[in-house]
C-alpha cells in the first residue's frame, strides 16, 4: 500500500493509519492531506493512529507540521488514539507535539472538532484558544 | 605454614560423638537457643550433619583457607542454615552463636587433649579459633544477604502497591502520589496512568502531590513528562496538592510547570468536573451540613 486513504465525512476529513508508516508514506500523506483540505473546504481533520505501535521522531514531526499547515488553511487537526507506549516514547524523545490537538478516540475527537467549529462560528474570540 | 598436628585431627575424629553431644548441650544451655523457633530434633540432625562436614573438611589438614574446595560443602551448609534461620526470625548473633558454640566446645576438647603440653595447646587453640571465627563471620554474611533479598522484594511490592490510579468519576482519574518520586516509581506511575486512561476512556487526570515530601527539578521533570504523555493521548492533567513550601521551591528552582495546578484536591475535582461539563449542586432536600 503506497497511499493512506483520506475519507471525507461531512465537513471533516478522516484519516486512519493502519499500516506501519515509513517516511515516504508520511510525506505522501502530508501532500494529499493539505491538497484535500484545500479542495474540500473541510474545517477539521481527524488522524487516527490507534493502530500504530511505533511512531518515530520523523513521524512525530510530521504530525506536528500537518497540524500547523492545516491550521493556516483554517482547519483544525486532531490526533486521536495514541497508544500509551507511543506517548511515552515521544515524550522521552522530547517531542510533546505542541499545538497539536489530541483526543482519546475518534468519537471524542469528532466531538472536540464539532464544539470547536461551533464556537468558532458563534464566537470568534474562542476560536483560537489554545489549551 | 606449620603442619597441623595429626593427633589433634585424629582426636577430633575419634571423639566426634562426644563433641557432638557436648556441642548440643552447649547449644541447649545457651541463652540464644530459640526452641520456640526450632525443635531439638531438627537442631540435632542439623548439628550432626554440620559436624560431619566440618570433620571431613579438616581431615585435609587445611585449617586456614575456607575458600578451598574441601570447605565447599561446609560453607554451603552454613549458608543454608543461616538463610533458613533468617526466615525463621533468628537475630544475627543468635545465628552466629551456632558456630561459636561449636568453637567453645572444640576448645574444651583441645584443652583436655593437650593439658600436659601448653605450647601445643596454645598453637592449636589459635588455629582452631581462627578457622571457626571465619566460619562464624560467614553466617553473618549469609544472614545479611538473605535480609537484603527480603528487603528488595518488599521494595518491589511497595512500588507496585504505591501507585494506585483511581477512577473518581466517569471520565476523571486521580493519582494520589505518596512518598519520594524517583525515576523507577515515576515510570510505573506513568505507565499505569496511561493504561487506565485508555481502559476507562478518561479525559481528565488529577495528579495529587499532597503526599510528596519534596519536589526538586527531577521530580518536576518527571511530572511534566507524565503530563505531556497524557496530553498526547488526549487527556488533560491537573496537578493538585501544591503546598506553600513546594510552590516556593518550584519558583526558586525556576521550574516552569505549564499545566493547570490547584492547591487542593477538591479544587482540582471542581476543575475536572467543569472540563467534562458537570456541575455539582446542593440538592434541595438534603439537610444543611456544616
Amino acid at each position: 500500500m503506497d497511499k493512506i486513504p483520506i475519507l471525507k465525512m461531512g465537513q471533516f476529513l478522516l484519516v486512519t493509519i493502519q499500516v506501519d508508516m515509513h517516511d515516504r508514506l508520511a510525506m505522501t500523506l502530508q501532500d494529499d492531506l493539505t491538497r484535500m483540505v484545500g479542495t474540500s473546504g473541510a474545517h477539521g481533520v481527524l488522524i487516527d493512529i490507534s493502530a500504530l505501535d511505533i511512531v518515530d521522531s520523523f513521524m512525530g514531526r510530521m504530525l506536528s507540521s500537518i497540524a500547523s499547515m492545516t491550521r493556516i488553511m483554517d482547519a483544525e487537526t486532531v490526533v486521536v488514539g495514541m497508544q500509551p507506549a507511543v506517548a511515552i516514547t515521544l515524550v522521552e524523545l522530547g517531542l510533546s507535539l505542541p499545538g497539536v490537538l489530541t483526543a482519546l478516540n475518534v468519537d471524542k475527537g469528532m466531538e472536540m472538532l464539532t464544539t470547536r467549529l461551533g464556537s468558532s462560528r458563534g464566537d470568534s474570540k474562542a476560536s483560537h484558544e489554545d489549551d | 605454614m606449620p603442619k597441623t598436628d595429626k593427633s589433634t585431627i585424629q582426636m577430633i575424629m575419634a571423639r566426634k560423638k562426644e563433641i557432638l553431644k557436648a556441642w548440643l548441650e552447649a547449644q541447649y544451655d545457651s541463652k540464644s537457643i530459640r526452641l520456640d523457633l526450632i525443635n531439638k530434633g531438627e537442631l540435632a540432625t542439623q548439628s550432626e550433619d554440620f559436624l560431619d562436614a566440618f570433620v571431613d573438611a579438616i581431615k585435609t589438614e587445611n585449617l586456614t583457607d575456607i575458600s578451598a574446595p574441601e570447605y565447599k560443602y561446609v560453607v554451603q551448609m552454613l549458608g543454608d542454615i543461616s538463610r533458613s534461620r533468617t526466615r525463621q526470625g533468628f537475630s544475627p548473633s543468635e545465628t552466629a552463636m551456632y558456630v561459636f558454640s561449636l568453637k567453645d566446645t572444640l576448645l574444651h576438647f583441645l584443652q583436655d587433649a593437650f593439658s600436659d603440653k601448653p605450647e601445643e595447646l596454645n598453637k592449636e587453640v589459635l588455629r582452631f579459633s581462627k578457622l571457626l571465627d571465619s566460619l562464624g563471620l560467614l553466617t553473618f554474611e549469609a544472614y545479611t544477604h538473605s535480609r537484603e533479598d527480603v528487603i528488595q522484594r518488599q521494595q518491589q511490592e511497595i512500588l507496585e502497591l504505591s501507585t494506585p490510579v483511581i477512577r473518581i468519576w466517569k471520565g476523571v482519574l486521580s493519582v494520589p502520589l505518596i512518598g519520594t518520586l524517583d525515576s523507577a516509581r515515576t515510570q510505573t506511575i506513568m505507565e499505569s496512568l496511561l493504561q487506565q486512561i485508555v481502559a476507562t476512556e478518561s479525559s481528565v487526570a488529577i495528579l495529587d502531590i499532597s503526599g510528596v515530601p519534596a519536589v526538586d527539578t527531577l521530580v518536576a521533570q518527571h511530572l511534566l513528562k507524565t503530563v505531556s504523555a497524557a496530553r498526547l493521548m488526549g487527556a488533560e492533567c491537573i496537578i493538585s496538592g501544591i503546598r506553600p513550601e513546594i510552590a516556593q521551591t518550584m519558583v526558586n528552582l525556576g521550574v516552569d510547570i505549564n499545566v493547570k495546578t490547584k492547591a487542593t484536591l477538591g479544587e482540582a475535582l471542581k476543575e475536572a468536573f467543569s472540563r467534562i461539563g458537570l456541575r455539582v449542586v446542593r440538592s434541595e432536600a438534603a439537610p444543611e451540613r456544616s
